[in-house]
């Protein structure tokens, strides 16, 4: 996992749920997670998989990722390019998912009021650090726990366990 | 009263001193005892690994679960008899992509000897078949949480933690803080389950319980049915919750008999646990409500709402799919007709209730009045098939979510309510309050 992000920011408000980050339709039939990405967030801005570039951020309000466990929303935000979401917080399903698959997630208390839209940032994701460098501003990030920090660090369940079934053996 | 030869006079010392102490929650305790390694009580905030009693998933989580269980180097699950796997969100399919998917899974429960329901919802399954006090269930449906209706721990995760189950049999968890809500009074005529349930989501926020382990507790509870319970349990999740629980009592002592299940292991929450937050609800006082677009907390009591039109009206889902909801819209639409121009679809939750409802006559009432009834599916609640919204459209609906898009069209629109207020509404065309018809 590369430990240092820099992006664009792209602003979403509180509650956004995983119906509009990916509708069932899609998710329904496809496992393939490019086709997921052109769909990413079309219940509210059905061409921002066009406008995303490889690297940016999405920032949100509260409760990021409410609804569905749906793994395809946090999948779908991945491969459209974004490198991490940052939010006032998340919904339970979602935060462990985007872990899991290896998707940086982070809640900074006060985010949504502080950066914009556009805003360049840097994620210091070793640190728990996000520097605005539009604005010249610095925020941390609330720690994860040790656990979770492993699975994140290694890019995501499957090198988890891949990894600790291998000490296993040995 | 007949007993089981169960439970708890058969736990290990250590087992028994965390099921008696007073003063931890249920989640706390659950938690605590599952533990992989064994060990002392935990509390809300540490984060445990625990053996897992069952480990489900459906159509639209499997397929990616068994992609990645193979990435992880998956061959055998840990006990095909703690797993299930359950076709119900688009079936039977609607198109060849989907077709393939469910193939998959076919493929992958013959491999691996696992049982696979198809035609069920999920939730429907597991509590006809496997749910009892004292399990720890997991599911790759955030709805999972439905089955604290008899007592167990049930919390929905992910498609990639689903592999991982699969694989090792066990999950880590964080112990959640406890949000109790106690329930007091009768239910007024017209008011139901789904009434509380709505209740509180409006009260408490679409996150006003994330991360908690939420306890239906009072002495309203009591009077509530399992499929009621169910109810209360499955929109927990709609505040977020991580499980939502309603103690074990002769109710569902009742239904575990009638179901042929005898309890596992009881574990009540202490009375003496610290909990972040009590609500009371005078249920007594209650109406019956509606969640507004696009949010399950935008809740009003349905008399604000009256007069709103409507194309579609549903009663289906793991929320109020089940034989006590189609018989209350029954009881309103006997000799009455749904409203032309508008749809009434019905989708009984499982097999089951589909088989009980056929044979007591439901279904022939719904059908004289207009309904169209259809198999046991998901479906309309997920907008995958069997009554899609088109642009602009707008539906009651009797299941859980009313997101922008969720039934259909971005540009439709979903009002939730209980299957009274749906069958009311069905008939009027408009949403309508079903004291009117009771
Ligand atoms: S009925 Fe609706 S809410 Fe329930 S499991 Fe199916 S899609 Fe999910």
């Amino acid at each position: 996992m590369k430990y240092r992000i820099r992006g664009r920011v792209w602003k979403f408000g509180d509650d956004i749920d995983t119906d509009v980050i990916i509708p069932y339709k899609y998710k329904a039939r496809t496992l393939d997670p490019k086709e997921l990405a052109q769909h990413v967030m079309e219940g509210i801005d059905p061409d921002f998989s066009k406008k995303v570039k490889p690297g940016d951020v999405i920032v949100a309000g509260k409760n990021f990722g409410c609804g569905s466990s749906r793994e395809q929303a946090p999948i779908a935000i991945k491969a459209a390019g974004i490198s991490a979401v940052i939010a006032e917080s998340f919904a339970r399903i979602f935060f462990r998912n985007s872990i899991n698959i290896g998707l940086p997630v982070l809640e900074v208390k006060g985010v949504s009021k502080l950066v914009d839209e556009g805003d360049e940032v840097e994620i210091d994701l070793a640190e728990g650090v996000i520097v605005d460098l539009t604005k010249g501003l610095t925020l941390k990030a609330t720690p994860l726990p040790p656990k979770i920090r492993e699975i994140l660090e290694v890019g995501g369940l499957v090198n988890y366990l891949k990894k600790v079934r291998a000490s296993h053996r040995s | 009263m007949t007993r089981y030869p169960y439970l708890n006079e058969g736990l290990s010392m250590g087992v028994k001193d965390i099921v008696e102490d007073e003063e931890l929650t249920f989640a706390e305790k659950m938690l605590s005892i599952k533990q992989v390694e064994g060990g002392e009580a935990k509390r809300a905030g540490e984060i445990v690994v625990v053996s897992v009693d069952l480990a489900a998933g459906q159509d639209g989580t499997s397929p990616l679960a068994i992609k990645v269980f193979r990435e992880m180097g998956g061959d055998k699950v840990w006990d095909p008899s703690k797993v299930l796997l359950v076709i119900d969100h688009t079936y039977p399919s609607s198109s060849p992509q989907i077709s393939n998917l469910h193939s998959l899974m076919r493929g992958f429960c013959r491999e691996q000897g696992v049982r696979l329901v198809e035609g069920s919802i999920i939730h429907q399954v597991i509590l006809e078949d496997y749910a009892s006090p004292g399990m720890l269930i997991v599911g790759a449906d955030s709805h999972t949480t439905t089955h604290g209706a008899v007592g167990a721990f049930a919390t929905g995760i992910g498609s990639t933690e689903l592999a991982a189950v699969w694989l090792e049999g066990n999950i880590w968890l964080k112990v959640p803080s406890t949000i109790r809500v106690n329930l007091s009074g009768n239910l007024p005529k017209g008011v139901y389950a789904k009434d509380i349930a709505l209740y509180f989501v409006g009260h408490v926020g679409a996150d006003g319980a994330n991360y908690m382990s939420v306890e239906w507790r009072g002495e309203t509870i009591k009077e509530l049915s399992i499929a009621s319970r169910a109810t209360l349990c499955n929109m927990s999740m709609e505040a977020g919750a991580k499980n939502a629980v309603v103690e074990y009592d002769q109710v569902t002592e009742e239904y575990l008999r009638s179901v042929g299940r005898g309890p596992l292991m009881i574990v009540r929450s202490g009375f003496k646990a610290s909990v972040e937050r009590e609500i009371e609800v005078d249920c007594s006082k209650l109406e019956p409500m509606v969640a507004a677009p696009s949010r399950v907390d935008n809740v009003k009591p349905v008399t604000e709402l009256e007069g709103t039109p409507i194309d579609q009206a549903f009663i289906g889902s793991c929320t109020n799919g089940r034989l006590e909801d189609l018989e209350v819209a029954a009881k309103i639409l006997r000799g009455r007709k749904v409203k032309e121009g508008v749809r009434l679809i019905v989708t009984p939750a499982s097999r089951r209730v589909y088989l009980e409802a056929l044979r007591s006559g439901i279904l022939e009432t719904l059908i004289e009045a207009g309904a169209t009834v259809t198999n046991p599916t998901c479906g309309a609640c997920v907008g995958t098939h069997l009554g899609i919204l088109g642009e602009g459209e707008v539906a009651i609906s009797s299941s859980n979510r009313n997101f922008v898009g969720r039934m259909g069209h971005p540009s439709s629109k979903v009002y939730l309510a209980s299957p009274a207020t749906v069958a009311a509404s069905a008939i009027k065309g408009v949403i309508s309050d079903p004291r009117c018809f009771l």
